[in-house]
C-alpha cells in the first residue's frame, strides 16, 4: 500500500493507480467529466486538474506516487476549473431549463458544485446539427462536451465503433460511423452502453423524457460529490 | 479497434504506408477524396468510412470533393502579410472571380498557416507546391491561367523557384562528408563509445525542447521492442521557420547518415521522414537522396528509410500527435507517459529528432564531441540556424553560436528601428528592445529557430492577433483549454481591436491564459497565449491605446449580429448599423 496525501489528508491506494482512481476508490470526490472508472482515460474535459507535487496535472492521467502531495480544493485550482466548466457551456448551446437531462446531467451537476451558476463568457452559439434518424435514440451536438465517452463505450463495451470525432479545433465534432453518417444508418442498438453513456444531454434515449419530474432527479436531490456520476439509462 | 500505442506488427514492407498516405496520394491524382473514394479507402485499409471522413476533416490539404484542379493557399504568417499577402489575395480573388475560403468549385482560394518562405514572401502554394515572392505581375499571370485552366504542370518551372538565402552558414552548413563516412566511424568505435561521445558533445535537441540528444538515443536503445524506429521530425510548422527547409534541400544525404547512425546506436530498423506537406516540392529531392544512400550502403541493409507526407497540420510536428499521424490517424497528441522512447510508432520504441538535430549528430559521429563544443555556452553547445525574417535587410539563414546575442543577430541581418523580435515562432517569446542583450541559448531564449523581426511602424495587437488566430486555426480540438481558450482569445483580441475592450477584457484574457498554460494536454495549448501575455506584460501600450474608457462592455456586439439581417435585406446604409455609443 502506498500513501496519497489530499489536501492533507492521508490515502492509502494500491499502485499502479492513477490520482483520480486512487481518490474514487478511498471515496475523495474529485470533479471529474470525461473519466469513468471502467473505460481507459482520456484526459481531454481537464476538470480533474489538480496540483500534484506543485504542478498542475490531470488526475485522470497522471500515476499516483507515494507519498504525493495533491491539492484538490486549493481556491486557485478551483478557479481554474470554473473557468473550464464555463469554456465547456459557452462552446456550445445549453439552455439548461429547456433540457430533458437537466438534473441528470453532469456538466451542471459540477458547475452546481463548484458555483458556476450564470456564465460570463461570451456565447459561442454554434450552429449544431440534431440527429434523429434513429428509432430509439436522438443525437442533439448542441450539448456535446467531446468526452468521447460514447466513443470509448461504442468500442470498449459494446465491441461496435459506432462513434468518431471529426474536425478540428473549435469545429471538431462528433461523428456517427455509418455510410451516410447518420445515426439511423449505424450499428448503434438502444441496449448499447454507448446509448446511454452520454453525462450530458446529447446522446438521449427516446421515450424516457420527464419520466421523473424536474425537483426529484438524481441531482436534484444529492449534489454530485455524493451522488457521482451521471446514471446510465436515466432522463 | 487497437487502443491507441498498442504494439502492432510491422512488416518490413509497410512502414512507408498508412491511410493518411493513401488519402495523401488520392487528394494529388484526383484533386480531393469524394465520398465514393473514402468508402474504398476505407475499406482497403479496414476501417469505417465515418473514421476515414474525420482524417479527411482534420487535415487543412484533404478536400471532400474530387476534380479540384487549382488550389491556390496563400501564407497567413504575419510576416506574409506585412510582405503584402492581404493585397496578393484580393488581386487572386479580383482576377479570378473566387471567393477566398469559400469556393466549391474546380478552382479554390484560401488562406494557409505559414508555408516556410518568410524570407521570400508573399507565397502561396499552388496544388500544394510552393512559389515565392508573388509581386502582383506573377499574381495577374496565375489568375489568368486560372481562368482558361490550364494544368498547373504546364505553368512555367522557374515561378517555382526557391532562394535558399544562407546569409552566415558555419560549420554545420559547411561540414560535408562522403556518404558512409561518418556512419563508418559510429559502427567502427561501437555503440556504447558512441553514445558517450554523443553525450560529451552536449548536442541538445534543435526542435525546440532542447532535450538531450544521448539521453533520449539511450532510453530508447533500453526499451524492449521487436522493432525500433528512427523518425526525422521534418513538419517545420512553427510560423517564421525554414531552415529545415534549406536543410532537407541541400544536405539531405547528411541527414538520412544521421538517422542511420541513430539506428545503429538505438538498434533500430525502421526509418520514417516525416515532410510536411507544405514541402512537397522537396519530396523528389529527398526520394533521390534516399536511393543514393542505399545504392552507397548506408541505409537499406538492416535500416531502411521511408518518406511520410503531412497533410497541412501544425500540431503532427508534437512527437505524439506526429506519431499518430504516421500510423494514419488524425493528429491528436497521445498521453504521456508512456513517451515515444518506450512506446511510439505502432507501440514500438521510437527516437523523434529534428533534421538539424540529426545532422548535428552525424557531424558528431564523424568528428568526436570537441566538433560541436569549439562554439557555444557550456549548457548549449555548438552553433545554431536561425530562420531570420521580417522587417530586416537581409533576411535569410544564419548559423551562429548559440550564446549569440538578439542585439547581435539584429546587427547581422541589417534591422533598424526594431521594436520586438518575435524568437521562437509565437509559441516562444514576444522580446522588447529591453531585454535585446539576452542570449539565443536553452539557458535564456531558447528557439527553434524562427527569428521574425518588427520595427517600429508595425502594429503588435496585430502582431499578436495573428499569432492567436494561428493556434486557433491549429488546435486539434482535444482538450477544453486549448480548444475553447484559444478561440475566446480571438474574440476578446478582436473587441479590442475594434476599439470595444476594456480593462475587464484584459484581465479576463490573463484567466484564460492561466489556464491554457496549466491545463493544455500538450505544447501547443500551452504556449497559445504567450503572445497575448507578451504584448500584454512588454507593450501594454499596444493594447491601452485600444481600449474604451469604461469598465466594462458588452462582449456581445450588436451591431456584428444584425450582420447577417443585413445581408439578407441587401441594405448597408447607416440606420442599418447600431452605433456603440448608443448601444
Ligand atoms: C505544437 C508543437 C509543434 C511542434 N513542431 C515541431 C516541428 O515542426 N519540428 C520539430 O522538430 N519539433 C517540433 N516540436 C517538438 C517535438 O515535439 C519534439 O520535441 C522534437 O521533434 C524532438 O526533436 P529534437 O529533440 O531533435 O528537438 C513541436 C512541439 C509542439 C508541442
Ligand atoms: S455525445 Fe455525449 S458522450 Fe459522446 S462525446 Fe458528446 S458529450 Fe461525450
Ligand atoms: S493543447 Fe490544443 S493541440 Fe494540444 S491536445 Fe489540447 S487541443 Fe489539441
Amino acid at each position: 500500500m502506498s500513501v496519497l496525501i489530499v489536501d492533507g489528508r492521508e490515502i492509502e491506494f494500491e499502485p499502479p493507480a492513477t490520482i483520480i482512481e486512487a481518490c474514487n476508490k478511498a471515496g475523495v470526490y474529485l470533479p471529474h467529466l470525461c473519466w469513468r472508472p471502467d473505460f481507459s482515460p482520456h484526459g481531454s474535459c481537464r476538470v480533474c486538474t489538480v496540483r500534484a507535487n506543485g504542478r498542475e496535472v490531470a488526475a485522470c492521467i497522471t500515476a499516483a506516487e507515494d507519498g504525493m502531495r495533491v491539492e484538490n480544493t486549493a481556491d486557485d485550482i478551483v478557479e481554474k476549473r470554473k473557468t473550464l466548466l464555463s469554456m465547456l457551456f459557452v462552446e456550445g448551446n445549453h439552455v439548461c431549463p429547456a433540457c430533458e437531462k437537466s438534473g441528470n446531467c453532469q456538466l451542471q451537476a459540477v458547475a452546481y458544485y463548484h458555483g458556476v451558476t450564470a456564465p460570463t463568457l461570451t456565447y459561442f452559439y454554434p450552429p449544431r446539427p440534431l440527429d434523429a434518424s434513429h428509432p430509439d435514440v436522438v443525437i442533439d451536438l448542441n450539448r456535446c462536451i467531446l468526452c468521447e465517452l460514447c466513443v470509448r463505450a461504442s468500442r470498449q463495451s459494446d465491441g461496435k465503433n459506432v462513434f468518431s470525432i471529426g474536425g478540428r479545433g473549435i469545429d471538431a465534432h462528433l461523428v456517427v460511423n455509418s455510410e451516410t453518417g447518420r445515426l439511423g444508418d449505424s450499428e448503434l442498438d438502444i441496449d448499447d452502453r454507448a446509448a446511454h453513456i452520454c453525462p450530458v444531454g446529447a446522446i438521449l434515449p427516446r421515450r424516457g423524457a420527464f419520466q421523473t419530474p424536474i425537483g426529484r432527479r438524481k441531482y436534484d436531490i444529492d449534489p454530485i460529490d455524493v451522488a457521482g456520476d451521471a446514471s446510465e439509462g436515466e432522463t | 479497434m487497437t487502443p491507441r500505442g498498442a504494439q502492432t506488427p510491422v512488416t518490413p514492407s509497410d512502414p512507408g504506408d498508412s491511410l493518411l498516405q493513401a488519402l495523401v496520394r488520392r487528394q494529388w491524382t484526383h484533386g480531393g477524396i469524394d465520398e465514393i473514394a473514402m468508402a474504398e479507402i476505407a475499406g482497403r485499409y479496414g476501417v469505417s468510412v465515418g473514421e476515414v471522413r474525420g482524417v479527411v476533416h482534420f487535415y487543412a490539404f484533404l478536400d471532400d470533393a474530387s476534380g479540384v484542379t487549382h488550389d491556390i493557399r496563400v501564407s497567413d504568417n504575419i510576416v506574409d502579410r506585412m510582405a503584402g499577402s492581404a493585397e496578393l489575395m484580393a488581386l487572386l480573388a479580383r482576377e479570378t472571380g473566387l471567393s477566398p475560403g469559400e469556393s466549391r468549385g474546380p478552382a479554390r482560394l484560401s488562406f494557409t498557416s505559414c508555408i516556410g518562405l518568410s524570407d521570400q514572401g508573399p507565397s502561396l502554394l499552388v496544388n500544394g507546391l510552393a512559389m515565392a515572392r508573388v509581386d502582383a505581375g506573377r499574381a495577374a499571370q496565375i489568375a489568368e491561367r486560372v481562368r482558361r485552366g490550364e494544368s498547373v504542370s504546364r505553368w512555367p518551372a522557374s515561378w517555382f523557384t526557391i532562394e535558399d538565402n544562407v546569409r552566415l552558414p558555419g560549420r554545420l552548413l559547411r561540414g560535408a562528408f562522403a556518404p558512409g563516412e561518418a556512419l563508418g566511424r559510429a559502427r567502427r568505435i561501437g555503440s556504447a563509445a558512441l553514445l558517450d561521445e554523443l553525450e560529451a558533445s552536449g548536442l541538445r535537441g534543435r526542435g525546440g525542447a532542447g532535450f538531450p540528444t544521448a539521453r533520449k538515443w539511450r532510453l530508447c536503445a533500453a526499451a524492449p521492442g521487436a522493432h525500433r524506429v528512427v523518425v526525422c521530425n521534418a513538419d517545420e510548422g512553427e510560423p517564421g521557420t525554414f531552415k529545415d527547409r534549406v536543410l532537407l534541400a541541400n544536405h539531405a544525404d547528411r541527414l538520412l547518415e544521421g538517422m542511420a547512425v541513430c539506428a545503429a546506436a538505438t538498434g533500430a530498423d525502421i526509418g520514417l521522414v516525416y515532410l510536411r506537406g507544405e514541402y512537397r516540392n522537396l519530396l523528389d529531392g529527398l526520394e533521390g537522396a534516399i536511393s543514393r544512400l542505399r545504392a552507397a550502403g548506408v541505409i537499406g541493409d538492416g535500416f531502411d528509410v521511408h518518406v511520410h507526407l503531412g497533410a497541412g497540420a501544425y500540431i503532427c510536428g508534437e512527437e505524439s500527435a506526429l506519431i499518430e499521424s504516421l500510423e494514419g490517424h488524425r493528429g491528436v497528441p497521445r498521453i504521456r507517459p508512456p513517451f515515444p522512447v518506450t512506446r511510439g510508432y505502432r507501440g514500438h520504441p521510437t527516437v523523434v529528432n529534428n533534421v538539424e538535430t540529426f545532422i548535428a549528430a552525424a557531424m558528431v559521429a564523424l568528428n568526436g564531441p570537441g566538433w560541436l563544443r569549439e562554439e557555444g555556452t557550456p549548457q548549449s553547445a555548438g552553433t545554431r540556424l536561425l530562420s531570420v525574417s521580417g522587417d530586416c535587410a537581409s533576411p535569410g539563414i544564419y548559423e551562429v553560436p548559440f550564446g549569440i546575442s538578439i542585439a547581435e543577430v539584429l546587427e547581422r541581418c541589417e534591422a533598424r528601428d526594431t521594436r520586438a523580435v518575435q524568437v521562437g515562432g509565437p509559441a516562444g517569446s514576444l522580446v522588447p528592445a529591453t531585454r535585446f542583450d539576452h542570449r539565443i541559448s536553452h539557458e535564456d531564449y531558447s528557439t527553434g529557430g524562427s527569428f521574425m523581426v518588427f520595427d517600429d511602424s508595425r502594429d503588435l495587437l496585430d502582431v499578436v492577433t495573428n499569432f492567436t488566430r494561428f493556434f486557433t486555426h491549429e488546435s486539434c480540438g482535444f482538450c477544453t483549454p486549448c480548444r475553447v481558450g484559444g478561440a475566446l482569445l480571438g474574440k476578446r483580441l478582436d473587441k479590442i481591436a475594434g476599439g470595444g475592450g476594456t480593462r475587464v477584457d484584459v484581465e479576463t484574457m490573463r484567466q484564460f491564459a492561466g489556464v491554457m498554460r496549466s491545463a493544455s494536454h500538450c505544447g501547443l495549448g500551452q504556449t497559445a497565449s504567450n503572445p497575448v501575455m507578451d504584448l500584454i506584460e512588454y507593450f501594454p501600450e499596444a493594447i491601452d491605446a485600444r481600449l474604451c474608457s469604461m469598465d466594462y462592455a458588452p462582449a456581445f456586439d450588436l451591431d456584428a449580429a444584425l450582420r447577417e439581417a443585413r445581408e439578407l435585406t441587401g441594405r448597408d446604409d447607416p440606420r442599418a448599423h447600431l452605433d456603440r455609443s448608443e448601444a
